[in-house]
């Protein structure tokens, strides 16, 4: 059953569309990710959930009940922000524990006890409980602030970049804590990010949002592999996906209608020059370590695509260019079926 | 444009020393870069070399020429801070021709040499432009042009793209790599991010608490860090470390790790038993069903080409990337086998890297 389902929702702010007929659902104990630039309608959809926003059109259902006309603290649902915003005064377990001690619950101490207790632990941060909030790390402090919403264990837990303003290395591991806590708690979460990294990395499905509009929804494997659109192939991938107009690669079998030609590093390969087929010219290697980048010069067009350090490349080179399976789009930036190509 | 020599150059505040002995020679065309975490001595490094810090030892030759102590504008180096400010009251030209303007160069040259440097940056459409109308990128292109009008001997740059987004920052660094290789002005590059200096830079200084851990070129760094601390800031994600206890002889090809034997390079220095570290880059794990070194997948994240699989084993927790067409499911127990040339080892109390057959001689610091 879907924990929480949108339904031909949409709303303006004066001119602006922010969220425009949107319709998808988030099932029981699933991870999705909205993924899309800021201005996308994020934002605008997870307060359209809380009830901080109400559509102009369109509802919203939790566990079933439509919730479009309630008020946002009737919904059962527990948000964390991009900013960890503690209690500066209170310690770990008391922020933590806060919550649970709204007057509206009426929950026992002992309970809170138990509930903040087993939260911690969760978080690795049970040696912190008697921390004030200040004395914390960064990452701590990300911590206890998801630990605020994970103690209540609400039906959906939204969550607006709550990751964004820490370091590279911390953001690396807290993804991969936070998608373990998600699966040991079967929690069921709405995740809205720019970042493709952690959407690819966490999420069950990845809905791809754009000028208010939801373009696709899958697994990150079906949309990274299966794009719908020019835009959604565009959104996936390190390094981006390169494209060239169809009339400049005549060498390759494409249906009617092809405007231009999607490729991956996967989808290309690179030889030394042997008299013939497609013959790029290599710009410049970029080292990352374990690959390179290699920018290709095509027809005045330049790709970029991954290889092994140890290739013995060098820019200025002539190489081969073999294109396996790429992805076709139409004028309007539409995919066209891999099938109708053979 | 020039070589930059560092002789015994050391830089002491009080009690802290910030720089310790550093030696190094930067030919001339050459793309430098000083890496290192904050408090790491590269920014002090970089204002010695441009004069605006004077070293408590050692020389600094632009060259062949002593210029340890003479003032920054004698030196004929262009410096492009981090934070860009370009005078808002006037226009790209101006901004760009004011350094010109200051040296009292004849209008009809400067007007000659500003269009010449917006030309090589592709910012002549913007000329007539207000900076304030301008994007950031552009922003950063007049800074620079401002930076190679008067044509100094070297370019030095302190985390020029530091305050930008990372998908801007890639960008940037394609351009400033792509400049580089049109004029090819002697750079020394200052920042504390990897993929910079990997992506840009012909050679690499690691430096660490005020010493160069390790000088070379980004592909010898990766290959073949020089300590643990290079090995774990180069690399995303960083290379593994698996701790274990073993002495080790002269032309040894495997070492005893506990109860398994790993290949490895020939070793080229004995060891007496003591705890070491055995050092594996994430993209040369694979699984193997029969593998000794066993674990537990704790989790794997799906990046499209690749995937990267965290394993816990006894020895600490493992990153693998892996082909993303390889299934993987949370819990299961795996074997992991380790490609064995490109494997390395240190000492667990130093740090250093022990000398094996892929380090040979060189590659230290």
């Amino acid at each position: 059953m879907a924990n929480v389902a949108l339904r031909h929702v949409s709303k303006r702010f004066g001119p602006t569309e922010a969220v425009r007929d949107l319709s998808f659902a988030i099932n029981h104990g699933e991870f999705v990710v909205l993924l899309g630039p800021s201005g996308a309608g994020k934002t605008t959809t997870l307060r359209l959930v809380t009830g901080l926003e109400r559509p102009d059109a369109g509802s919203i259902s939790i566990d079933g009940r439509d919730v479009t006309r309630d008020p946002p603290g009737t919904r059962d649902i527990a948000f964390v922000f991009q900013q960890y915003s503690l209690y500066p005064h209170l310690t770990v377990f008391d922020n933590l524990a806060f919550p649970l001690r709204s007057p509206a619950r009426r929950v026992p101490e002992a309970a809170i006890r138990k509930r903040v207790e087993q939260t911690a632990e969760l978080l690795h941060i049970s040696g912190k409980l008697g921390n004030k909030a200040t004395r914390l790390s960064g990452g701590e402090m990300q911590r206890v602030a998801i630990g605020r919403a994970l103690v209540r264990d609400p039906s959906i837990f939204l969550m607006d970049e709550p990751l964004s303003s820490l370091d590279a290395k911390l953001r690396a591991e807290l993804r991969l804590e936070l998608k373990r806590i998600q699966v040991e708690l079967g929690a069921t979460i709405l995740y809205v990010t720019h970042d493709q990294v952690e959407a690819m990395t966490m999420a069950s499905r990845i809905g791809v949002i754009k000028d208010g509009e939801l373009l696709q929804l899958g697994t990150p494997r079906e949309i990274y592999e299966n794009p719908d659109s020019r835009y959604v192939a565009s959104r996936l991938g390190t390094p981006q996906i390169n494209f060239l107009p169809a009339g400049l690669v005549p060498e390759i079998a494409m249906p009617p209608g092809t405007d231009a030609v999607g490729i991956r590093t996967e989808h290309l390969q690179i030889a030394a020059a042997n008299g013939g087929g497609i013959v790029g010219r290599v710009h410049r290697i970029e080292h990352l370590g374990d690959r390179n980048h290699v920018h290709l010069e095509y027809r005045g067009q330049m790709l970029i695509t991954l290889a092994d350090p140890h290739q013995p490349l060098q820019a200025g080179q002539n190489v081969e260019l073999k294109l396996i399976a790429p992805l076709l789009f139409d004028a309007a930036g539409r995919r066209i079926a891999a099938t109708a190509v053979h | 444009m020039a070589q930059i020599r560092v002789e015994d150059l050391r830089k002491s505040f009080d009690q802290f020393t910030a720089v310790k002995n550093s030696n190094f020679t930067i030919e001339n065309g050459t793309f430098f870069a000083l890496l290192g975490p904050s408090g790491c001595g590269k920014t002090t490094t970089l204002r010695m070399i441009a004069g605006l810090e004077l070293p408590t030892a050692g020389r600094i030759l632009l060259d062949g020429e002593d210029v340890t102590f003479r003032r920054a504008a004698e030196r004929d180096i262009a410096f492009v801070f981090q934070l860009f400010a370009l005078y808002p009251h006037m226009n790209v030209k101006q901004n760009i021709g004011f350094p010109l303007k200051c040296q009292g160069m004849p209008k009809r040259e400067a007007r000659e040499r500003v269009l010449e440097t917006a030309r090589l940056l592709r910012i002549e459409h913007l000329l007539r432009s207000k900076t304030s109308k301008l994007s950031g990128g552009d922003r950063q292109r007049v800074a620079l042009g401002r930076a190679m009008v008067r044509r100094p001997k070297a370019f030095l740059m302190d985390e020029p793209l530091g305050a930008l987004d990372a998908e801007f920052r890639a960008l940037m660094c394609g351009e400033l790599r792509d400049l580089h290789d049109r004029i090819s002005a002697t750079t020394v590059y200052v920042t504390h991010d990897q993929h910079e200096a990997m992506s840009m830079a012909d050679t690499i200084a690691v430096m660490n608490a005020g010493r160069i851990e390790q000088l070379g070129s980004p592909q010898e760094i990766y290959d073949r860090p020089a300590s643990m601390f290079v090995a774990e800031f180069i690399g995303s994600p960083p290379m593994n470390f698996l701790h274990f206890e073993a002495g080790l002889a002269t032309g040894d090809h495997a070492i005893k790790f506990s109860n398994a034997s790993i290949a490895v390079p020939e070793i080229r220095e004995a060891r007496v038993p003591g705890p070491l570290v055995l050092g594996v880059r994430p993209e040369h794990i694979r699984f193997a069903d029969a593998a000794p070194v066993r674990g537990r997948v704790f989790g794997a994240e799906y990046l499209g080409t690749t995937q990267i699989v965290t394993v816990d084993t006894e020895q600490g927790q493992v990153k693998a990337r892996l082909p993303s067409s390889l299934s993987v499911q949370v819990g299961e127990t795996v074997g992991l086998t380790f490609r064995s040339d490109t494997l390395s080892l240190f000492d667990a109390q130093t740090g250093a890297a022990i000398r094996t057959a892929t380090y040979g001689s060189g590659g230290h610091g």
